[in-house]
């Protein structure tokens, strides 16, 4: 076995990913999905999100509305964010061709199911958001007993520090492929793990009203049922957000590589990565 | 430096292809899942199961929803669901200001009973400033005043057999080719003998309206608005729910929606 200090030819194999974080990973992945198309629907049944506890239909705490309204070019999809309305008609508000004009908030073809059924939306979201929670909790344990949180999750003083030369490094698609993490990538998996999931979760609790009588601190912490149903998709933004950036971010860095790593396990490592026991050249 | 040199040309082309494989992964592949006696839907619903479980083990049977302050009743309570009953023999009630009408409690109790609009009001009341959830999303704080349905079935005596309470309802809440299909709704008997849980006739300091259904409305205040129905006119003490409607306990639960409604 050689050293491999030089900058050319193939760095090391190594194994990067264990069996719990690929699992996780990919289990993940279906859950958010479906989250997302069921919760589009469940969303579409009232486009509007509120702050407080209640929701103003005679007094206005609305931040956000998405509809349909009658113009005199026909009808055109609205939304207005914070007062300021915009026209969305194909995407938001009034979507399908012109012929069969499809008017729900958000279209159908990134809803479960396509058409209006939010009893459908409910069972496909409340069955994935169990499955969603469990799979959590099955990460949270192994990653916190086989050191992938310490390793690789929580930035330390050094990662922070070297934000601004990972950031010049992204910026021009220049990657370094270790054993670990890099700070952005630390970073942005603690957002998502310890901030945007855990989030996503309690504000989805707090919408339940059985919830909210053992846990009614809940509405508390969120500022109200309302508050915690607009944060609910505010999240589901950011996560959406994550998701663009970490594809783009996969296919920028090497899909096939990538993608091995997250299935088998084996990552192939930058050129003069140091070896370690258990590589495979 | 890294093995894998990046043209600008091919990376665009692959987001792409990614992103519309993302827009094109909606559409209607899952459409099946709303087919209400599909198998896979079948193993889907078994969440909601799951949660009721859960719920019920992890609050207190007597836990209480949050009561607001009178400061937080900003509007009126927002009607839903339906409005203005045309059903016969609710019109004829209406019209003489519901002076016929009776509760009936009936089913599995040692004693059936039947009550005035009067008999419940004098009745010792219970007033609670709550927010009601509606399934859709929305939200709206309104104080009720009522009877608790609680003391009501411990004057019937309930029978240990009991498991449910079958609220039946004056509404048409639709119409079909085989007549009327009237609204009506269940509960466990931890939800119906839940100290807030209380027949209505009092909405914000005045008498319950009809669009919000008068002259009783159950109100069980840790579930989504359509386990709060109105118009009642008979609660029915069952061990089974299969005899109603489609079977899953409610008019709402029949149509697909979990029979719980805590979340």
């Amino acid at each position: 076995m050689t050293e491999q200090t030089g900058q050319k030819g193939k760095g090391p194999l190594i194994y990067r990913q264990s069996i719990w974080t690929r699992v996780t990973h990919w289990v993940w992945a279906i859950c958010l999905f479906f989250l997302l198309l069921s919760g589009l629907q469940i969303f579409n049944a009232h486009p509007a999100l509120y702050v407080g506890q209640q929701s103003g239909f005679e007094f206005d705490n609305a931040v956000l509305e998405i509809g349909a309204v009658n113009t005199d070019a026909g009808a055109r999809g609205q939304t207005t964010i914070f007062g300021r309305t915009f026209d969305t008609t194909g995407v938001l508000g009034m979507s399908g061709s012109a012929e069969r004009p499809q008017f729900t908030a958000f279209p159908g073809a990134v809803t479960i199911p396509s058409y209006r059924d939010l009893a459908t939306g409910r069972v496909v979201h409340f069955f994935f958001g169990w499955v969603f929670v469990f799979t959590m909790f099955i990460w949270f344990l192994a990653s916190f007993i086989n050191g992938h949180i310490r390793r690789d999750i929580v930035p330390l003083g050094a990662d922070i520090k070297g934000v601004p030369q990972d950031v010049a490094n992204h910026a021009r698609l220049r990657f370094h492929h270790g054993r670990s993490y890099g700070p952005l990538q630390k970073l942005s998996y603690f957002a998502v793990f310890f901030i945007l999931f855990p989030l996503i979760v309690l504000t989805g609790l707090t919408m339940s009203p059985g919830m909210n009588s053992i846990a009614p601190f809940l509405l508390d912490v969120f500022g109200g049922r309302q508050t915690a149903r607009t944060i609910h998709f505010v999240v589901m933004l950011l996560l959406v957000g994550f998701f663009i950036v970490h594809i783009v971010m996969v296919l920028a860095a090497g899909p096939f590589n990538e993608l091995r790593s997250m299935i088998t396990g084996w990552y192939r490592a930058s050129p003069g990565t140091p070896a370690s026991q258990g590589d495979k050249p | 430096m890294n093995g894998f040199k990046l043209n600008r040309r091919k990376f665009l082309g692959m987001s792409a292809a990614a992103g519309s494989g993302l827009i094109l992964s909606g559409c209607d592949q899952f459409d099946f899942l709303g087919q209400r006696d599909n198998q896979v839907r079948a193993v889907l619903e078994q969440a909601n199961v799951l949660t009721y479980q859960v719920q019920r083990k992890l609050i207190g049977e007597q836990t209480l929803a949050r009561e607001y302050s009178p400061s937080e009743i900003r509007q009126g309570q927002r009607p839903n669901g339906s409005t203005n009953p045309s059903t016969a023999e609710y019109a004829a009630l209406r019209a003489a200001d519901f002076a016929n009408y009776r509760l009936t409690i009936k089913g599995m109790v040692e004693q059936e009973m039947s009550f005035s609009l009067a008999e419940l009001r004098n009745m010792p009341a219970r007033s609670q400033i709550t927010r009601h959830d509606c399934v859709e999303g929305w939200s709206c704080i309104a104080k009720w005043t009522g009877t608790r349905l609680g003391a009501i079935l411990d004057m019937a005596r309930v029978k240990p057999e009991a498991r449910f309470c079958v609220y039946h309802c004056y509404d048409n809440i639709q119409t079909s080719l085989a007549g009327d299909i009237l609204y009506y709704e269940s509960s466990d008997l931890v939800d119906a003998y839940h100290p807030q849980t209380i027949l209505a006739y009092g909405l914000n300091d005045q008498t319950l309206p009809v669009a919000n259904g008068a002259p009783i409305r159950v109100r069980i205040e840790r579930a989504l608005g359509y386990k709060q129905p109105k118009y009642v006119h008979t609660i029915e003490l069952v061990d089974d729910l299969s005899p109603f409607g489609q079977g899953k306990g409610g008019y709402w639960p029949d149509n697909g929606y979990d029979w719980y409604g805590g979340i």
